[in-house]
């Protein structure tokens, strides 16, 4: 599936104002708790105040007799209809609410169903729980120690807290890389958990029809089919009787890929009452109980040879899961695509050992804006490639350069068992570097030192992985990751187009119709573009892990080029001439050598249900689904410049100059807004995101207070660049860019700070990297003013 | 309780809980969703309209408080069916992607401009810097505001 036609682009590479964005700027768009329906009531969930208790009594009678309320649901009403627990998008368990235990702080534990929002939050307070308070277990260590409570009594067979254990690579030739190794740099390091939080939180609308059956279930998903067959597995409600719109997403970043407790009871609430039930989540639930990231504890040894050569690679992981597993990722990999921790260096041998464990925490962990792990293991790779070149006494640069996988050295295979598809890594980082400036950059730091000035630059050269997937490596329970599209195209010239995967602000309605002007010469406002309900959408896997472009990107040019070798049946008909006499000049067709004699696409089209060659069917209508052969994998490099107050141990970003290579460019100016919204939030997560909790479990973070977010004043400019290796088997030569930025990043502001300070011999700051612990560094090495 | 408030120049009175949230007046009774909530600490902004042409967090504002004042949402942007200059700002500089932060970013925008026609960049960061966006980065929000500063005769947000 070479990238088609060496005709020039009319519409890929084109920064096409969006089409979304008149309703969201006459404050019009369609957000779930913009949706009211007719007799609709309103949810409110009471959770746990502790991380780790045994419930031994819930008392309702006070809740329901508040005038109102029309329902209080607990545990023990689910666990009637076998709807306690639901199965996680990893294969494990949840509960939906607690039954026996909580094991987290913010666990579900009962739903008020009531007229208005205000009485049900008014009738959580009325629910008295008796709780017997158990140790909570904090941290993935403590949770692997013999003697450790065992969070998970409730699943048979399960005697610790270990959820996986999982290898990749080859042990042995890592063995020996390592027994001949100069050298063995070592880096460990924490990739702290943070949170996606959208600024919408989560929220549905469940409305079973008492007549039918039927439930129709409005909700924030990234994934609305998956969503819809889980269901159908958890409620055992037909298929075919259950429809899942998704309206317009307030953000996603990962948070709303999972099944989240809320959505269920509200449907078991609306299909045992009869009338339609709004659940909308509130921040605290967002920031407590929903989908996490990151918490992976790492730790990545590096072979060298004398030279500088990187001979293998050595990684442990450890992954705080909280209470249950509930990553959304390819059954395949336990530790979703971790093992790409290899990232763009050439490692003859790598291994990789993963660990993944139980604690009282909230289940997890979703990839915020992330492929996968992807951004955990990047990360890894990219400060333990600083920390070695420190060690060998060699300049960071150029140490990457000379151990990067070589432009002619593509497809080259990992060791891990990636085939990466393309890439030019020097190139992107020697335009990084010229565009910073970096060699008088250095020559700066070392003048800002003899001032008594700490100045650090940081880069990281990442490669990512995005695209899931090949359906014979990738799947979500066993529903393999392809992506459709269908594609109808109307007598009077326009189209409309139905995708699987569902836009949370990335522009698809935009970005998607390039694809089929780009392929059938109809311009971008004639091309509607329809996502996120199940009834009207083909079946499709949704969007995140930057998948939407690679897959849906696909299905959608492969069903254009179809319907256009329709057309030109059509054309040839029309036209009086033979198909191979047709010239397609990207809106017409014309005769080869008599450009007056054509037909426009319109023109055709109209054809199509009007004037038909003998014995073809009428329309123009298709659906394709398209299992690509393999991810995409963008990279790039971005350079950081910091400089850090002596004094107070703040650190600022100066500069920031990132270049993205993600191949063909759909839509530059979409392509760009993603590359920024991923930049500050690698920065966020390198500067202040953080969910934290103390020993007895309590989360902190549970709000905007202390879980910070940057606001325009501290969020840094950015200066972009891009190079372009197209995908050599992505139908259009696009690869996903919307995480490449969060991906990236992170490691590029750590790395600039670290070196600031790498003379005086620091080697590592933990994340979010806050100006106390900068201060700490800069006093032990007796820097501080 | 019963209160008289202006909501984008069109004056209504309702009877109203003491306690009710005025962005829930304004979402739910007047069913002008395009005030959002963001969070639950007045941390996001996502709220924000304009009381007597000031940017205040409705989520943390009572209905009753607002009696007598006059409201700006969103919905009163538009002037005689075109887009305010912000708004047609925010679209030319792709300042919006999920456009859940959108309303309340602009309201803040318009206000600014009518006290400050040719704000710096300094200027419009600390004037946004209470409202969160979490999808574009703030760059080109700060563009959108400066296109408006640029091609909009800033009107006087009229409420
Ligand atoms: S909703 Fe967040 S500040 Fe009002
Ligand atoms: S555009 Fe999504 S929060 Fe601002």
């Amino acid at each position: 599936m070479a990238v088609d036609e060496q005709r020039e682009h009319k519409w890929l590479g084109k920064s096409v104002k969006r089409k979304e964005d008149e309703r969201f700027v006459r404050g019009r768009g369609n957000y779930l708790d913009d949706i009211k329906l007719p007799r609709m009531l309103h949810m409110s969930i009471l959770r746990s105040p502790y991380a780790h208790a045994r419930i031994l009594s819930i008392d309702t009678s006070r809740a329901e007799a508040l005038e109102g309320v029309v329902a209080v649901v607990t545990g023990e009403l689910l666990a009637q209809h076998n709807l306690a627990w639901m199965p996680t998008l990893s294969g494990d368990t949840q509960a939906v609410l607690a039954t026996d235990k909580v094991r987290m702080q913010g666990q579900e534990v009962a739903c008020v169903v009531a007229e208005s929002p205000y009485i049900a939050h008014d009738a959580l307070e009325l629910i008295e729980v008796d709780y017997e308070p158990l140790q909570a277990v904090t941290s993935p260590q403590q949770a692997l120690e013999a003697g450790a409570p065992l969070i998970r009594d409730d699943k048979e067979g399960q005697e610790d807290n270990r959820v996986y254990h999982w290898e990749s690579g080859d042990l042995e030739a890592t063995d020996r890389a390592f027994a001949e190794a100069d050298r063995v740099v070592s880096l460990e390091t924490f990739y702290p958990r943070c949170h996606p939080a959208p600024l919408e939180c989560c929220g549905c609308i469940a409305d079973v029809d008492p007549a039918t059956s039927r439930a129709t279930i409005y909700m924030t998903s990234q994934a609305p089919h998956v969503i819809r067959t889980v269901f159908a597995l958890v409620a055992g409600l037909p298929e075919h009787n259950i429809r899942i719109v998704s309206p317009d997403i307030g953000g996603g970043f990962g948070n709303k890929v999972p099944v989240y407790p809320g959505y269920v009871v509200a449907t078991a609430a609306s299909l045992l009452i009869g009338r339609p039930v709004k659940w909308i989540e509130d921040r605290t639930g967002n920031l407590i109980s929903t989908g996490f990231a990151r918490d992976f504890h790492m730790k990545g040894d590096l072979a060298l040879t004398s030279e500088g050569k990187m001979l293998g690679l050595r990684v442990k992981m450890l992954s705080d899961q909280g209470y249950a597993y509930a990553d959304a990722q390819p059954s395949k990999f336990k530790a979703g695509l971790f093992h790409l921790v290899t990232g763009s260096y050439d490692l003859p041998a790598a291994h990789i050992v993963t660990d993944g464990a139980y604690t009282n925490k909230a289940p997890g962990g979703v990839a915020y804006r992330c492929s996968f792990r992807i951004t955990e293991a990047s990360f890894l790779i990219e400060r333990l490639v600083q920390s070695a070149a420190y060690e060998i006494g060699m300049d960071p640069v150029e140490f990457r350069r000379l151990n990067f996988i070589k432009a002619d050295q593509f497809p080259y295979e990992s060791a891990t068992g990636f085939v990466y598809d393309s890439g030019d890594y020097e190139r992107a980082l020697d335009l990084a570097l010229e565009q910073i400036g970096y060699a008088e950059l250095r020559e700066e730091q070392k003048r800002a030192r003899e001032e008594g000035r700490l100045i650090g630059i940081g880069v990281a050269s990442f490669t990512e992985a995005v695209g899931a997937g090949p359906s014979k490596d990738y799947d979500i329970l066993g529903i393999k990751m392809f992506d459709s599209a269908e594609l109808r195209l109307h007598p009077t010239g326009k189209a409309i187009l139905k995708l699987g995967v569902k836009s949370q602000g990335q522009g698809h309605e935009t970005t998607f119709a390039q694809i089929v002007s780009e392929e059938l010469g109809i311009p971008p406002e004639d091309v509607h573009v329809v996502e996120g309900d199940t009834d009207n959408t083909p079946y499709g896997l949704g969007t995140y892990a930057s998948r939407s472009t690679p897959t849906a990107g696909g299905a959608t040019a492969l069903i254009a080029r179809t319907l256009r070798e329709k057309a030109k049946r059509i054309a040839a008909h029309l036209l009086e001439a033979s198909e191979e006499d047709l010239d397609w000049d990207g809106e017409r067709f014309a005769v080869k050598g008599a450009p007056d004699r054509a037909k426009t696409i319109q023109e055709v089209i109209f054809a199509a249900y009007t004037d038909l060659p003998e014995g073809m069917d009428a329309g123009l209508e298709g659906v394709k689904y398209y299992d690509p052969p393999n991810l995409t994998f963008p990279f790039g490099t971005y350079a950081v410049v910091v400089e850090i107050d002596r004094g107070t141990g703040q650190w600022k970003p100066i500069r920031v100059v990132a270049v993205d290579d993600c191949g063909v460019r759909i839509n530059p100016m979409i392509v760009e807004g993603q590359i920024m919204g991923g930049l500050t939030e690698g920065y966020a997560m390198a500067a202040m995101e953080l969910i934290t909790f103390d020993e007895d479990g309590n989360c902190i973070g549970s709000n905007f207070m202390d879980y910070l977010i940057p606001t325009a004043w501290e969020t840094p400019h950015f200066e972009l660049h891009e190079t372009v290796t197209p995908s050599p088997h992505h139908p259009i030569g696009a690869k996903g860019v919307g995480e490449s930025a969060t991906v990236g990043s992170p490691a590029a502001f750590v790395n600039a700070v670290v070196d600031a300070l790498a003379h005086v011999g620091v080697r590592n700051l933990e994340m979010p990297v806050t100006s106390d612990k900068v201060w700490e560094a800069l006093n032990e090495a007796g820097l501080a003013q | 309780m019963k209160i008289e408030v202006t909501v984008n120049g069109v004056e209504h009175s309702a009877e109203v809980e003491p306690r009710l949230l005025l962005v829930h007046f304004l979402r739910d009774s007047l069913e002008l969703t395009g005030t959002h909530i963001g969070c639950d600490t007045t941390s996001c902004g996502a709220c924000t309209v304009l009381l007597d042409g000031t940017p205040i967090k409705s989520c943390t504002f009572l209905a009753v408080q607002a009696n007598g004042r006059a409201i700006k949402t969103v919905e009163g942007l538009i002037r005689n069916g075109s887009l305010h200059p912000i708004q047609q700002g925010f679209k030319e500089e792709h300042g919006l992607q999920c456009g859940f932060c959108t309303p309340a970013m602009m309201l803040v925008s318009a206000a600014l401009l009518e006290e400050n026609p040719q704000p710096s960049e300094e200027e419009i960061r600390w004037a946004i810097s209470g409202n969160i966006c979490r999808c574009t980065g703030y760059v080109n929000i700060v563009k959108a505001v400066q296109w408006a500063a640029a091609n909009g005769q800033s009107e006087r947000a009229q409420t």
